[in-house]
């Protein structure tokens, strides 16, 4: 049996850091090796990583991460408009003005647990979309959504002379522009240092204090541990991970939209991180690129494919297939996700992680009696030793829940 | 004498109209051990319940060291060095038994909060160390890396007493801590209690096994539908004709 060490830890970060930067070329043959995809694959792997940090060891189920989100995006496009095309002070900024919504939101969510806390926290994601799209328009451009204008003051930039110009200049990251492949290994780098993190935090004696809270928050109590706080830290900490990953979409494309923070985005983090396996480290990441990879692959397929593809068929059997397998593709692709999502909460309550577990622990370790250490556990430091897939699948096609604000 | 250690003065608990609690008056002497008997719903538990801020007393306050307990929250009133055992044992199940107990050593250390990211949990020497220990003299050295939750209840109630041990605390609640344990882990807990005694610290304990209540009380209460009907050292509580009655009765015929 493997054991978690930080030589484990390590070999689990190098592992995964090869697997995001040579992305492009592992994600060849699955037809999805272009970065517009891989960014996208690496932004919802940040969310999701965020999201497990809370949900993962908590146990805190929030149904508002979207909001955060949101808050990221629409602060680090107001950062390109007010201070720099440069992304840094954007990012920072997204950060911060996230952690304190979630500060705010966290508090009063957190005099609730179970289903009460779930559903206070998508009260206020809902309040806060649909403030974005009435109250706030000043700042948040209602519907158009907010966008970056060459005419914009960019106090900073122009304080160093930037130019100001016909055009408008790109986002970049010190002069590296934020588009194309750039741009995805932007992401990818980010993506990187924070599952970094998440490690530190899985390993350290507050991410133990976390798991300890969800496992028994009552014995917690009676053993002189504040709880309230430790859950704050938690929800605030995935919280700036959602607003991390918010900035980073407005990096790659400045735009801000409120449809970013509807609920169903809000339950997408949940799914990816179920599907993958709450509170393991891999599981949210795998989770969010397998349901990014069905959205843009199986929404892209239509009707001419799939002739295709059963053409080996006697011509009526042909069309019967085409008919039956065209209600899972296209605009049927959450069909496909559905059913997925029920085959592994079913049969892998764990998600996927654990999956790749059993499989692992068959080959290697004939009989296991050891009760030495639970499923999930396992899974959380045997990744180091089968880094599970790259983080990312790939796939052509533009997102329908990512489109942009209609101008 | 010395001022109590914890002072219980005139608990009320009802329930919807239930007296599980009637003007309990309690004094706890420091470095006691004091058995807390009765018949099977009498309201002992309901009496730790009050004293570590699990329930509010309908009236009445409890006093710790002089600091008055009612109203706390659960962590302030552990912190200030009072540990319980349930009468249902209350572990991170999902965790493992030396995981358990290196939890409680962190309260102590830290407090009642701490953003501790800089070192690592499964690289605590000092910590895994003491925890160890603590397992050993409970009896379940050969358990510390397996998880809680496949632990038969005899010892499970042995490494919530662990849990509490690790803390060094000052008072310690007992709720029937051998409940469910073969006669051979029965003995050795109490040598181990006896151990404990020797140390200073003062135990509150409810036991229905008659057995380890002799063994171990320097003095016994005897409760019965909410109230205290007797109290006094052992000798004087087993010849005692109302305790008799309400319950030794039923166990010594
Ligand atoms: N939270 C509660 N809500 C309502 N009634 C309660 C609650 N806790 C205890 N009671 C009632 O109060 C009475 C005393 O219960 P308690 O658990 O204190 O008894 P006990 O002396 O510990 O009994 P046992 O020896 O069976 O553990 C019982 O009638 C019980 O049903
Ligand atoms: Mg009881």
């Amino acid at each position: 049996m493997f054991r978690i060490s930080p030589t484990s830890d390590i070999v689990l970060l190098l592992a995964f850091a090869a697997a995001v930067l040579l992305g492009p070329i592992i994600m060849q043959p699955f037809g999805a090796a272009y970065p517009d995809l891989l960014q996208r694959f690496a932004i919802f792997g940040i969310f999701a990583i965020g999201f497990n940090i809370l949900f993962g060891l908590t146990g805190y189920l929030s149904f508002g991460h979207a909001a955060f989100l949101g808050v990221g995006s629409y602060s680090t496009v107001w950062a390109f408009k007010l201070v720099s095309m440069n992304v840094v002070p954007g990012i920072i900024i997204a950060i911060i003005l996230s952690g304190l919504f979630a500060l705010v939101i966290g508090y009063v969510s957190l005099r609730r647990s179970g289903i009460y806390f779930s559903i206070l926290t998508l009260a206020f994601a809902q309040m806060s979309y649909n403030l974005a799209y009435s109250v706030l328009t000043p700042i948040t451009n209602g519907e158009t959504g907010l966008r970056v204008l060459r005419t914009d003051p960019r106090y900073l930039d122009a304080l160093f002379g930037g130019e100001t110009g016909a055009r408008l200049p790109p986002t970049n990251f010190f002069g590296i522009e934020m588009t194309g492949w750039p741009g995805f290994y932007f992401c990818g780098v980010v993506l990187i240092i924070m599952f970094g993190l998440s490690i530190v935090i899985f390993r350290s004696p507050f991410g133990m204090m976390l798991r300890a809270i969800k496992s028994n928050q009552d014995r917690m109590r009676y053993t002189g541990f504040n709880t309230r706080p430790y859950l704050l830290s938690a929800f605030v900490i995935s919280g700036m991970y959602a607003g991390l990953a918010g900035s980073l979409m407005a990096v790659t494309d400045p735009l801000a939209g409120a449809e970013r923070m509807q609920w169903t985005a809000s339950g997408e983090v949940v799914l990816m991180t179920i599907l993958g396996g709450a509170g393991t480290l891999l599981g949210p990441v795998l989770g969010s690129g397998i349901i990014k990879y069905f959205e843009n692959i199986f929404s892209a397929i239509n009707e001419s494919v799939l002739s295709q593809f059963w053409a080996f068929l006697p011509e009526t059997l042909q069309h019967v297939m085409v008919e039956l397998s065209s209600l899972f593709v296209g605009e049927g692709w959450h069909l496909t996700l559905g059913l997925l999502f029920m085959i592994v909460v079913i049969f892998l309550p764990g998600g996927l992680m654990e999956g790749a577990m059993k499989l692992f622990r068959i080959k290697h370790s004939p009989k296991v009696t050891s009760i030495a250490k639970s499923g999930q556990r396992d899974v959380v430091g045997e990744g180091a030793i089968e880094p599970m897939e790259p983080p990312k699948p790939p796939a052509p096609g533009r997102s329908r829940q990512d489109a942009k604000p209609a101008e | 004498m010395d001022s109590p250690l914890l002072h219980i003065d005139n608990v009320h608990k009802h329930f919807a109209g239930l007296h599980a609690l009637s003007d309990i008056n309690l004094d706890i002497r420091p470095q006691e051990t004091h058995a807390i008997i009765g018949p099977n719903g009498a309201g002992k538990s309901t009496l730790l319940n009050v004293c570590v801020g699990r329930l509010a007393p309908s009236q009445g306050k409890v006093l710790f060291a002089g600091t008055e307990l009612t109203g706390r929250h659960p962590h302030e009133i552990n912190q200030l060095g009072v540990a319980r055992v349930f009468q249902t044992p209350e572990l991170f199940e999902d965790l493992t038994v030396v995981e358990n107990v290196m939890i409680p050593i962190f309260s102590r250390k830290d407090g009642a909060f701490s953003l501790s990211l800089a070192s690592r949990f499964d690289k605590q020497g000092a910590i895994a160390d003491k925890a160890m220990s603590i397992l050993a003299d409970v009896g379940l050295g050969d358990h510390v890396n397996h998880l809680t939750n496949a632990l038969s209840r005899g010892d499970k109630r042995r490494l919530e007493l662990a849990m509490c041990l690790v803390q060094d605390p000052k008072l310690l609640l007992l709720d029937e801590p051998t409940a469910g344990m073969a006669r051979a882990d029965t003995n050795a807990t109490i040598d181990l209690l006896n151990e404990i005694k020797k140390t200073g610290v003062t135990i509150v304990i409810i036991e229905h096994d008659m057995h380890v209540v002799f063994s171990l009380a320097d003095r016994i209460s005897v409760l019965a539908g909410g109230r205290i009907i007797a109290q006094g050292p052992p000798e004087e509580i087993k010849g005692n004709p109302k305790v008799i009655e309400a319950y030794l009765g039923e166990e010594q015929v």
